[in-house]
């Protein structure tokens, strides 16, 4: 079984739109259900939006705890303000659970056993069927923590899934950034697709996320889309890529059909034939994991 | 004042508007809270001035005053110390997973021993400078490190009253963006009018009402996508300050690091009457 995520370092460049079209090459038609899709981009999923998942089974996600104070018992003796360095207990004695990181240090030092650290619903994750095969994904309550234990969840559980079913491999969708869940959406994989624009901005940040996945030692293979909205800047990242011993594994050009397909909720690949899927289909033949 | 910049789904045009915003003011301090993926000095060039590393405290048992008790292993939330008690054939030992460690300082105030001190980790860098009168600070998060609220809490701790302040945030709805946006006077959500776009919006729009901050909406490539982001807008009394339409041009412009003001300048009324809303919003 082989696991591979699609992670961009630069938000917006189309890292759920090539999921979906991954999807739909590797469980479209007769191969339906042989692979699992993973969203892991937990606090802002949208590969529902193109796979429109029937959900079938539903989890809480408890993480992470959150100081509660019981107003009766304080003696207001400011211990636990000094304590905390997250800024979270006011000198009214008010407890901002957003700031709250629940190490519990307050509750240690109150003399009057006032606070107690309460177990969070941190959000829920949902097993579901798609038409291309089944998916795992989960919704981060808002403005939460543990966005990282949230996604290490999803990925085992779909790795479970694609065992027990005999699958080819799990599909991650990955978030943006280079934090906590995108390490969490790379350990165990075998290869990471880093999808990246024709930008300052977007060889910037391809090139941090390319670093991470080195230093996990994870393979990653170069996707530059929309390369022809400024094809000197392509060529840069071309450049880079031999520079740096990259694989660049595909271009896949500005097209307003993609925006339109995902209006209509469908990945790029199903319905009609354009250049944009022949681009995405040699990018798939080309996958080395 | 403090303006955040902020968004949901990522590549909305979050650091558009807020390097844009910034150069159509005067007295503005910039503070690139994106500290995984910074990006607004590839547009505003600063010259930095100061480079400073930033630590969270980690702790260090010495071994000669620990008893293997325990406490600071049972205290921490985080599950970052382990303690293994000295048994008849072996002595006692701990260890330590300081990539686990929030820097709450629990175990070492807590140990019975007074066996703990904390010792400073490094988990990127906070650099200070300007571009023209603008002042600009920016965090980079080490490569290969998880936690990004520590290093965007050293960015803030820059923040000047008397400027007025832009924050360009990170993408998503959890913690990076909270520790961005917390304690602004007003937030810019930056979105496009596609379904993803929307999707996000409308879980941003979320967390800025559990922070109680007011705000309002920026439409990125307002003619890409379908009418569902107006519509939400005015069923949630959302104000839409401003719309961008897709041009090749800005997207060229942009692609070169090079910001719309500079490429068109007569975008900066576009962004000082974007202010002036914000402003006319937050004084209420």
């Amino acid at each position: 079984m082989k696991q591979i995520v699609v992670i961009s370092g630069k938000g917006g460049t189309g890292k759920t739109v090539l999921t979906g079209a991954f999807a739909a090459l590797a469980g479209g038609g007769a191969a339906v259900g042989k692979i699992v899709l993973a969203d892991c981009d937990v606090d802002a999923a949208d590969l529902h939006l193109l796979l429109q998942p029937k959900i079938k089974e539903r989890y809480d996600f408890q993480s992470g705890f959150s100081a509660v104070l019981d107003r009766k018992a304080c003696q207001r003796c400011g211990r636990c303000v000094a304590a905390c360095r997250f800024g979270a207990i006011s000198e009214n004695f008010e407890i901002d659970p957003v700031s709250c990181e629940g190490c519990g240090f307050c509750s240690h030092v109150c003399p009057a056993g006032a606070i107690t650290m309460e177990e969070q619903l941190a959000g829920e994750w949902f097993i579901s069927d798609t038409r291309f095969g089944p998916m795992v994904h989960a919704r981060l309550g808002i403005a939460q923590e543990n966005s990282g234990k949230l996604v290490a969840l999803v990925r085992k559980k779909a790795a479970e899934l694609s065992e027990k079913n005999g699958c080819d491999g799990v599909i991650v969708d990955g978030a943006p950034g280079i934090g906590c869940p995108v390490i969490a959406s790379l350990s165990g994989i075998d290869g990471a697709v880093v999808v990246t624009e024709p930008t300052l901005s977007g060889l910037h940040d391809a090139s941090r996320v390319i670093e991470v996945a080195q230093h996990f030692q994870v393979p990653s293979q170069l996707v530059i889309n929309k390369y022809d909205l400024n094809p000197q800047m392509s060529g840069k990242i071309e450049a880079y890529c031999r520079d740096n011993g990259i694989e660049l594994i595909g271009k896949i050009r500005f097209d307003k059909a993609v925006v339109k397909a995902m209006v209509a909720g469908r990945t790029i690949m199903e319905g009609g034939d354009s250049a944009v899927q022949r681009d995405v289909r040699r990018i798939w033949e080309r996958l080395r994991f | 004042m403090i303006i955040s910049v902020a968004s949901g789904k990522g590549g909305t045009g979050k650091t558009t508007v807020a390097v844009n915003l910034a150069l159509s003011l005067d007295r503005v301090q910039f503070l690139d809270c994106d500290v995984e993926e910074p990006n607004a000095h590839i547009f505003l060039k600063p010259v930095i001035r100061e480079q400073e590393k930033a630590y969270i405290p980690v702790p260090e048992i010495d071994e000669s005053k620990c008893l293997y008790c325990g406490r600071c292993a049972a205290v921490c939330a985080y599950r970052a110390i382990a303690v293994l008690p000295p048994q008849e054939d072996r002595k006692g030992s701990s260890l330590i997973f300081s990539h686990l460690c929030h820097g709450c300082g629990a175990c070492s105030a807590l140990c019975p021993e007074g066996a703990i001190k904390e010792v400073p980790r490094d988990i990127g860098v906070v650099e200070t400078g300007h571009c023209g009168d603008m002042e600009f600070v920016h965090g980079r998060l080490k490569i290969g490190e998880a936690m990004a609220p520590p290093l965007i809490r050293q960015v803030k701790k820059h923040v000047d009253p008397v400027r007025t302040v832009i924050i360009d945030a990170p993408p998503g709805t959890s913690c990076p963006v909270v520790a961005s946006v917390k304690d602004s006077d007003f937030c810019i959500l930056v979105t496009e009018p596609t379904p993803f776009g929307l999707h996000d919006l409308k879980l941003a729009v979320e967390t800025i009402r559990v922070l109680g901050i007011p705000f309002g909406v920026v439409v990125n490539r307002a003619d890409l996508g379908d009418k569902n982001t107006d519509a939400y807008c005015q069923q949630e009394h959302i104000p839409v300050f401003l719309r961008i339409p897709f041009k090749k041009e800005i997207a060229v412009a942009y692609s070169r690091g090079e910001p719309m003001v500079k490429a068109f300048p007569r975008a900066k009324k576009d962004f000082q009457e974007l202010f002036r809303e914000a402003d006319r919003r937050h004084q209420r």
